[in-house]
């Protein structure tokens, strides 16, 4: 099963609305718990991510034949300038608006990276790239 | 306990009713979403102050019992109606997160 989604940018309205749509998926496929859980936590900290950071980009949703989760997150730019320092707890780049709101925390990649099994990233002025995986 | 044990405590006044047959157990106070989103944990009430679309999501995502906006914290229009789609209890008090969860514990919480 493959699904898409569009992400647009500073879309907070509409922020958690994809998280929210692969969790049911999976809690309808029957899905374990906790698994399911570290699926919601990452696809939501990367829809986020995207909408106040990206200029909006496009999110994949797969689950293999094997019961292996995949998220793909590809956005069109403006990229992230230092990946070693976003990947630090706490550090965060995030506007005032987006502070209001609670976010900004710094802790949305080292929240993925700590629940996804496999965690890759990579990133440019063009876009970055995000590919993480899941197995019960 | 369900949610609907804490209607009778009258500091608390119900937003929006939602699924007052929820469970509830136990509580968590934050107002940074990520940190919410990674330590909160399901059927638990959440005290806040962040009264908006966001904190919605992350009830759902997490599957929390419902949300206790704190400090008399007011939600818009916009946010009434999402939780109506998403059958969500929503609270508000004067009370701080402090205060209130203090009548939650007497409430047996």
């Amino acid at each position: 099963m493959i699904k898409h989604y569009d992400v647009l940018k500073d879309d907070y309205e509409n922020a958690g609305k994809v998280s929210s749509d692969i969790k049911r998926t999976l809690k309808q496929l029957g899905l374990d718990t906790k698994t399911l859980r570290n699926v919601a936590i990452a696809a939501y900290e990367a829809e986020i991510n995207m909408i106040i950071h990206s200029l909006g980009g496009d999110i994949t949703f797969e689950l293999s034949d094997e019961g292996e989760v995949i998220l793909c997150f590809d956005d069109i730019g403006p990229g992230i300038p230092n990946l070693d320092l976003a990947l630090q707890p706490g550090w965060s780049t995030a506007s005032a608006k987006a502070r209001e709101l609670g976010f900004g925390a710094g802790m949305g990649l080292v929240n993925m990276k700590r629940v996804a099994n496999d965690f890759h990233i990579e990133s440019s002025p063009q876009g970055t790239h995000l590919k993480m995986r899941f197995s019960s | 306990m369900l949610i609907k044990d804490i209607n009778q405590l009258e500091e608390i006044k119900m937003i929006h009713a939602g699924d007052q047959d929820k469970q509830m157990e136990g509580a968590y106070i934050g107002d940074l979403l990520s940190i919410v989103m990674s330590k909160a944990e399901e059927n638990q009430l959440w005290l806040t102050v962040q009264a908006h679309l966001n904190a919605l999501a992350v009830a759902t995502l997490v599957d929390m019992a419902g949300i206790l906006f704190v400090e008399g914290t007011q939600v818009d229009d916009a946010t009434l109606e999402r939780a109506k789609e998403l059958n969500l209890p929503l609270y508000t008090t004067h009370l701080s997160a402090y205060e209130a969860v203090k009548k939650l514990i007497a409430l047996g919480i």
